[in-house]
């Protein structure tokens, strides 16, 4: 045995990189890395992925291990959850996350309750990876944002990157996790470049959230795209109001801890999140809230998210619902 | 099946079936065990037949109807009833029950509760031996009624498309719970739907062990070969209802009769008479080893304790999350409330 601690991986050294970058090079690491890693869905081999993020990976790893399926969300999903329950580690992508609904009975049935009904007995090794988010003209069945729906189902993890570094990381974590977790992708931050550790071995806990701009008056707890649109706007209010960004990075499970101590802190908060309003990650983070530091609150938490709606196709409609910087604005000025 | 000995085998572990089920619905009844049951008694043939040809090692996945399916897979009737009974010392820690029976280690990935929930499992465990290069199959048995769920198709066209090592074993027991296969299906016999796949579809006689297992025997061979997988029908009946305490107004006693008359245990006990000298009294033996093994087994049970109602909040996930230690703190949510 060696006496030398192992230095572990440094992540001061990094790459810019893009979030779709982010992605692929998380893929590209644990396909080398191990070899009951492989991907499936609908064309991620020869055609790179409908938005380019496999790209180069058939190439690489071979049809064997990056798998061209047909368009059976169910059948996928399915027999993602029985191999990965038979020791081998699928990365699933669903195209698009509106598509889950094809495969909910897989995903609610066996994939989330099969280690609880069997007693602990089982490891399920499964990654289903899927894109959401409007802001594309994509129409209403192209552009949800469902995320809420894993974070409530008990069994799943859900984790939601907001930058490169937190895509590639979490996206190592969710393959080497023995958990089934869905990896959301917001498709219009696939451009967004960033800072990211090259270190193969370096990952980023599921589970905990990161502040991304510390502040002294008001929390923006945030999520995917709007992460770096709330970032946009703690800078334009500089010298007005000092905010705080956290990126949630993982809505199940949820880092309550660091809510709560940026919120003793600022005594103020904003959650923003692209997903519908009622029953979601808002009300999960402002009730936790409520809970745990009810005495710091200076201000009624505020909300940023869609208003229960669908998202439309018509341009206007659509910016109309989808949620942005001036959103984020507005309700960072409502409490501070 | 080759010899005598694994003959003898099949015919006690259809006995075994029999007289697990039969019991586990006398428990039912008692209110000893908690629920609801489905029970196997009629189709003993087509688990025992099915398991006898493939391998320990080859997986299966299974339906609601699944005690036979684990008996004939080799599970422990002791580990089995308490389980049913919602006992610690149960395969699941008495997580699952009836519906969810499971013993990875026997690579039986569970009873379900989902009809054509199954067949994707199959797919995929069939997918990982086919990416890891094992020599092993994935048996999917599946009732007549999950044929008609969609997911069963895209779980055989997935299988046929890669040309997986799956064999998917419809049991055909002529109701999808309280309604005919004729006002559920518009096909003939089940298995022309392996048409539509490109692979070998056929139907066999489920009361007859001997024509199940060479019918999958068959199939676990061009499995292992890497032609695919094969859609066979065996056409049986459940002697009982959908579950205990079905009143099951959809049938006839003379139609009961008729499919008792031809009784897998007593067709297959008449033959082994023939070929293999099997005596009234080697079967009466057998037959009471038997009701002592299940009577051993109701007896493991009833000592069993229940779980630890703590246990409840484990095995959620690998490791226990917060937020589950957080609500499951009565404290935290709801004042203190008392257990």
């Amino acid at each position: 045995m060696s006496t030398q601690p192992d230095a572990g991986p440094d992540p001061s050294d990094t790459e810019t990189m893009t979030v779709r970058e982010a992605i692929r090079a998380a893929l590209r690491e644990e396909l080398d890395r191990d070899g009951d890693v492989y991907l499936m869905g609908e064309d991620v081999a020869e055609y790179g992925g409908v938005l380019g993020v496999t790209e180069g990976l058939f190439e690489e790893f071979g049809g064997e291990r990056v798998r061209d399926t047909p368009i059976s969300e169910a059948g996928i999903v399915g027999a993602g959850v029985g191999s990965a329950a038979t020791g081998a580690r699928p990365v699933v992508e669903l195209m698009f996350s509106d598509f889950m609904g094809v495969a909910m009975e897989q995903i609610s049935n066996q994939m989330a309750k099969m280690r609880y009904m069997f007693g602990g007995k089982i490891e399920m090794p499964l990654t289903i990876r899927t894109t959401e988010g409007g802001g594309q003209g994509a129409a209403s069945q192209h552009s949800g944002t469902p995320h809420t729906w894993i974070a409530h189902f008990p069994g799943l993890k859900a984790v939601t990157p907001g930058t490169p570094r937190a895509a590639k990381g979490l996206l190592k974590s969710a393959i080497r996790s023995d958990d089934p977790v869905f990896f959301f992708e917001n498709k219009m931050i696939y451009e967004q470049d960033g800072e990211v550790p090259t270190d193969p071995n370096y990952t980023e806990p599921i589970g905990e959230a990161r502040v991304e701009r510390e502040g002294e008056d008001v929390t923006v707890a945030a999520t995917q795209r709007l992460v770096g649109e709330s970032l946009d706007v703690a800078e334009d209010l500089e010298g007005t109001a000092s905010v705080e960004v956290i990126d949630l990075r993982s809505l199940y499970p949820l880092d309550t801890d660091t809510l709560a101590d940026s919120l003793s802190k600022t005594g103020r908060m904003v959650v923003a999140d692209e997903s519908p309003l009622s029953y979601g990650v808002h009300a999960e983070v402002s009730a936790r809230m409520v809970e745990d530091e009810f005495f710091s609150l200076d201000a009624p938490i505020q909300r940023v998210g869609v208003a229960d709606t669908h998202i439309p196709f018509s341009p206007p409609l659509e910016e109309e619902v989808v949620p942005d910087a001036a959103d984020v604005r507005a309700a960072v000025e409502r409490v501070v | 099946m080759d010899d005598s000995a694994d003959r003898r085998e099949v015919l006690r572990r259809m006995l075994t079936i029999r007289e697990f089920d039969s019991t586990a619905g006398d428990h039912f009844a008692d209110g000893e065990i908690p629920g609801f049951v489905h029970l196997y008694i009629g189709e003993e043939a087509v688990a025992v037949g099915a398991c006898a040809a493939i391998e320990d090692d080859d997986y299966i996945t299974s339906t609601h109807r699944g005690h036979g399916h684990c008996i004939a897979k080799g599970l422990d009737p002791d580990r089995m009833m308490a389980e049913l009974f919602g006992k610690t010392d149960g395969y699941c820690n008495g997580k699952g029950g009836s519906m969810h029976i499971a013993d990875v280690d026997a690579n039986m990935l569970g009873a379900n509760g989902i009809v054509g929930a199954g067949p994707p499992l199959a797919t995929g465990a069939a997918l990982t031996n086919d990416l890891q290069d094992d020599d092993r199959i994935a048996l999917s048995f599946l009732g007549d009624g999950a044929v008609a769920q969609g997911q069963v198709h895209e779980a055989i066209n997935l299988a046929s498309t890669w040309d997986l090592p799956a064999v998917f074993l419809v049991e055909n027991n002529q109701y999808g719970e309280g309604t005919s296969i004729h006002d559920q299906h518009n096909v003939e016999t089940l298995s022309e739907t392996a048409e539509a796949y490109d692979i070998p579809g056929f139907t066999v006689d489920g009361m007859d062990v001997t024509a199940v297992y060479e019918a999958v025997e068959a199939a676990r061979e061009r499995a292992i070969e890497g032609e695919g997988p094969t859609f066979i029908e065996a056409e049986t009946y459940r002697y009982r209802g959908h579950f205990e305490g079905d009143p099951q107004e959809y049938r006839t006693a003379e139609e009961l009769d008729q499919w008792k008359a031809r009784d897998p245990i007593e067709a297959f006990r008449e033959r082994l008479a023939d070929t293999d000298d099997l005596s009234e009294s080697e079967f009466d033996s057998m037959q009471s080893d038997v009701e002592q093994t299940i009577e051993d087994a109701v007896a493991f049970a009833e000592d069993s304790d229940y779980p630890d109602p703590e246990a409840a909040y484990e095995d959620v996930f690998d490791v226990r999350p917060p937020e589950i230690s957080r609500f499951a703190d009565r404290t935290a949510t709801d004042g203190g409330k008392q257990r």
